[in-house]
């Protein structure tokens, strides 16, 4: 079996697995905790993929910023005591019908359809290309990535402050 | 084994990411638990990510598909600062984050 091939399954098993257990979980804090699995899978497919840059970029953000939110989130919220009822599902069947619907159309429209496909992909360093398109052709949305990341902070101390809210209200 | 399965090409990463999504879009549907849902989301994401950068590898070959895969971990980083700042001022409001308990706003 071919390293690339091996390498691929594996990241691919990890990816899949963490999702199901995040998914079907009873325990929300083992659905927070295999978010880690899955995050590092995807960054491990980034890296498969010759995205070097977008991988670290996914262990930063992902992994170092909302995860540990999520895990905060989830201890400041969790009580002890219904620990095992703390992630309770609804609608299982009409949500599985559903969801084999759309998988199977997207999987057909995947299998399918004819990609226009680069005959020999390169695997080269990235983040060069990427900041020089980032402060390019990308420059505007550059910016107004920065004022979203800037009205999300002031957003997020006004949502949970309690003090400010209410000063707010009055 | 066959050779489909060993010549690692655009179409394994595309399964990956439905299987994700569609993951991703059950733990949507049926989780009661708000925190639950905001997991199911970022799954969504990261499978929109997967497909992003799959495409950018295999198909183009430019930098573009990278670049929106790094905008949508922004808008996910924001998107989770936010969900997770109104759930916990629900916390506080209702002492449970169970969506079905939180109908304040039903007519």
């Amino acid at each position: 079996m071919p390293l690339g091939a091996l390498i691929f399954y594996l990241l691919a098993a990890l990816t899949i697995g963490s999702a199901m257990v995040v998914v079907f979980s009873r325990n929300i804090v083992y659905s927070a905790f295999s978010l880690l699995g899955t995050f590092m899978g995807v960054a491990g497919l980034y890296a498969l993929l010759a995205a070097d840059f977008v991988a670290v970029i996914q262990i930063l953000v992902y992994v170092g910023g909302i995860l540990v939110l999520i895990i905060f989130a989830v201890m400041l919220t969790h009580r002890i005591e219904d620990v095992a009822v703390s992630n309770r599902s609804v609608g299982r069947l009409p949500a599985a019908i559903v969801i084999g619907a759309v998988g199977a159309l997207m999987g057909t429209g995947i299998m399918t359809a004819r990609w226009a496909l680069n005959p020999n992909p390169q695997a080269e360093p990235t983040t060069y290309g990427i900041g020089d398109a980032f402060l390019g052709q990308y420059i505007l949305p550059f910016e107004l990535a920065s004022v979203v990341l800037l009205v999300v902070l002031i957003g997020a101390i006004v949502v949970s402050r309690k003090e400010i809210r209410g000063e707010a209200g009055s | 084994m066959n050779a489909a399965l060993l010549e690692i090409g655009l179409r394994h990463f595309l399964l990956v990411s439905l299987v994700v999504f569609v993951l991703g879009l059950y733990c949507v549907l049926t989780r009661k638990n708000a925190i639950g849902i905001l997991m199911g989301v970022e799954l969504i994401l990261n499978s929109a990510n997967i497909n992003y950068i799959a495409f950018s590898h295999f198909s183009s070959g430019r930098y573009d598909g990278q670049i929106f895969a790094v905008f949508v971990i922004m808008l996910a980083a924001a998107e989770a600062v936010i969900g997770l700042a109104i759930v916990l001022g629900i916390y506080q409001n209702f002492a449970t984050i169970d969506v079905e308990a939180t109908d304040s706003l039903q007519g």
